[in-house]
């Protein structure tokens, strides 16, 4: 009875961390490294605006939509990528359009996302190939990025992170005080549009690594992780990004010592790094990150 | 005095959204350093009055001037105070980061260090030192209006717009920061334009009065416009103003109007 146990347990064991071979998987999932880091770049920094704009639940409903996409793609013999791009770039200036407001957004992406994620799975049960590569959309396969997939993905990397940089500063102003930068005249309606493409690329490639269903945790996790040990403007995206490679690219070494999906790797560290900045956050808070100089007559009320 | 430009110059103006008209024939010539108190019920055009100031509405009639120019909306020349609202506590911005954003936010690119003595000279010119560093969220709504103040100060305007600031503080916040700005209009001669629901908390401080209704607008020391005659006839309903130990209570008007007729700026 116990020597079966034992048996079931090692069996189980061996299927999530098994590092015989270890050398060789690695030459094999090379891009694939890549890819995750720079997803870690990418998704960092995307996750610091998405927290600022609240937009977590549009995340979620885009990444159906880009599910729906790449499945349509596979079915039709098309380029996956192009799919989940089409999917989500779709989704994105659907709610960019649409939602302008938190309250007509959620709905929006309420209904948006179970008609994307239903659609996905017609097209995948129409789909005669093989079954890894339908699952592989919802949960992230660390294989399939070969030489081509590769350069479309840093193309695309590429144009995002210049985005980025080029609207950092007024994207920030619109979205943290959306009053006032509309007062100065910052096109806080454009920026949003904007970003909503930034955000449905991101998703894109994201989906290609971690899958549809767990695009949150290198879009949202991090930034979040970040945002609750800092308020800085420097701290947090820098933060942001070492913690999104780090869940990135160790959930990909990790799954390659294994044969379940990569994405439980990738959610868990990631989530365990949240786990550690609330600690961190709350023993800030308790020790006064709101305290005072103790100087100037003025004195606020003490935040508890 | 009057041989300056005029920070805000209104010259028969006319705003109307369709076949409503919010104000019409409105002249107002506002010099440096005054304090000029908007009032009026929902819906009057308060708030457009303020967007067109800032250029993101265009007067349908007249001609309004920002010191000697057309409205351009980014205008170094003004700057805006909106309400108090709810920041996240864990929204990533510090005091320091919401006055940076007021001096070079409106510019493309990362933007490196930035104008870090400037950031620091406003908030110890608001008595805002103290918490530079605290995240926005943490501070409380008075603390936020001052960190608020700076930032519209950062561009060293000659028009400071205040839309509702004192909205959702308490009895002594609205105090300290009506008196705040008081203090920054005197000491730089910004032109103050404080649009309120209030009368009372900015009363002691306030050199003219617009008031927007219905029935027209009229503008004027407090004491000339607001009379229960005056109210009246801008109403076209009986409106009484009563008067006691220095504070103002309008009874009838503002309710009247404040349900059915929305702020139409939106």
């Amino acid at each position: 009875m116990s020597a079966l146990h034992t048996a079931v347990a090692d069996d189980w064991w061996t299927r999530v961390f098994d590092f015989s071979d270890y050398g060789s998987l690695l030459a094999l999932v090379h891009n694939s490294l890549i890819a995750g880091a720079v997803l870690g770049l990418v998704g960092g920094l995307v996750g610091v605006f998405v927290m600022q704009r609240d937009l977590a639940f549009a995340v979620h409903g885009i990444s159906e939509l880009s599910f729906a996409g790449a499945a349509a793609a596979l079915l039709l013999s098309m380029d996956v990528m192009l799919g989940a791009v089409l999917g989500s770039v779709v989704a994105a200036v659907l709610i960019g359009l649409l939602g302008t407001r938190a309250r007509d957004r959620n709905s929006i992406i309420g209904v948006i996302m179970p008609f994307g994620l239903g659609l996905g799975v017609l097209f995948l049960a129409l789909y005669p190939g093989r079954a890894a590569n339908k699952f592989g959309l919802l949960t992230g396969q660390i294989v399939a990025v070969d030489e081509t997939r590769l350069t479309q993905f840093l193309v695309i990397a590429a144009l995002l992170l210049a985005a980025l940089v080029a609207m950092w500063r007024p994207l920030t102003f619109a979205s943290i005080d959306p009053d006032v930068a509309a007062a100065r005249g910052v096109p806080t309606r454009a920026l949003g549009i904007g970003f909503m493409l930034v955000l449905g690329l991101a998703v894109a490639l994201a989906v290609q690594v971690v899958g549809a269903l767990l695009v949150l945790s290198l879009l949202i996790t991090p930034a979040a992780a970040a945002t609750r040990v800092s308020a800085s403007p420097v701290v947090v995206p820098v933060l942001s990004v070492a913690f999104a490679v780090t869940s990135a690219v160790g959930g990909i070494l990790l799954a390659l010592g294994g044969s379940v999906p990569i994405s439980p790797y990738v959610t868990t560290i990631s989530f365990v790094i949240y786990l550690v900045c609330r600690l961190v956050g709350n023993l800030r808070t308790r020790r006064g990150w709101a305290r005072r100089a103790a100087v100037g007559e003025h004195e606020g009320a003490l935040v508890p | 005095m009057s041989g300056a430009v005029p920070p805000l110059e209104l010259v028969g103006g006319r705003l109307a959204y369709g076949p409503r008209t919010l104000w019409e024939g409105l002249d107002l010539r506002i010099e440096p350093g005054e304090f000029v108190t908007v009032l009026g019920p929902n819906g009057s055009g308060k708030t457009s009055l303020l967007r067109a100031v800032l250029g993101l509405t265009p007067l349908t009639g007249g001609r309004l001037t920002i010191q000697g120019a057309p409205p351009r909306r980014g205008s170094r020349h003004v700057g805006y105070i909106p309400q108090q609202r709810l920041v996240d506590p864990s929204a990533p911005v510090r005091a320091r980061d919401l006055v940076r954003l007021g001096l070079d936010g409106d510019r493309w690119g990362i933007g490196g260090r930035g104008p870090r003595g400037r950031v620091d000279a406003l908030l110890a010119a608001v008595g805002a030192s103290a918490y530079a560093d605290v995240p926005l969220g943490m501070l409380s709504g008075g603390e936020q209006q001052r960190v608020r103040i700076a930032q519209a100060l950062g561009t060293e305007p000659a028009l400071l717009l205040c839309d509702e600031p004192l909205l959702s503080l308490d009895l002594r916040h609205q105090h300290e920061v009506t008196a705040l700005i008081d203090q920054m209009r005197r000491t730089r001669g910004t032109a103050v334009v404080f649009v309120t629901h209030e009368i009372n908390p900015v009363l002691p401080y306030t050199d003219r009065v617009l008031y927007l209704a219905p029935a027209g607008h009229a503008v004027g020391a407090p004491d000339d416009v607001l009379t229960s005659e005056r109210l009246t006839a801008l109403y076209g309903t009986p409106v009484e103003v009563l008067r006691a130990s220095g504070r103002i209570v309008i009874v009838g008007g503002d309710d009247a109007h404040a349900h059915h007729v929305e702020e139409a700026a939106e």
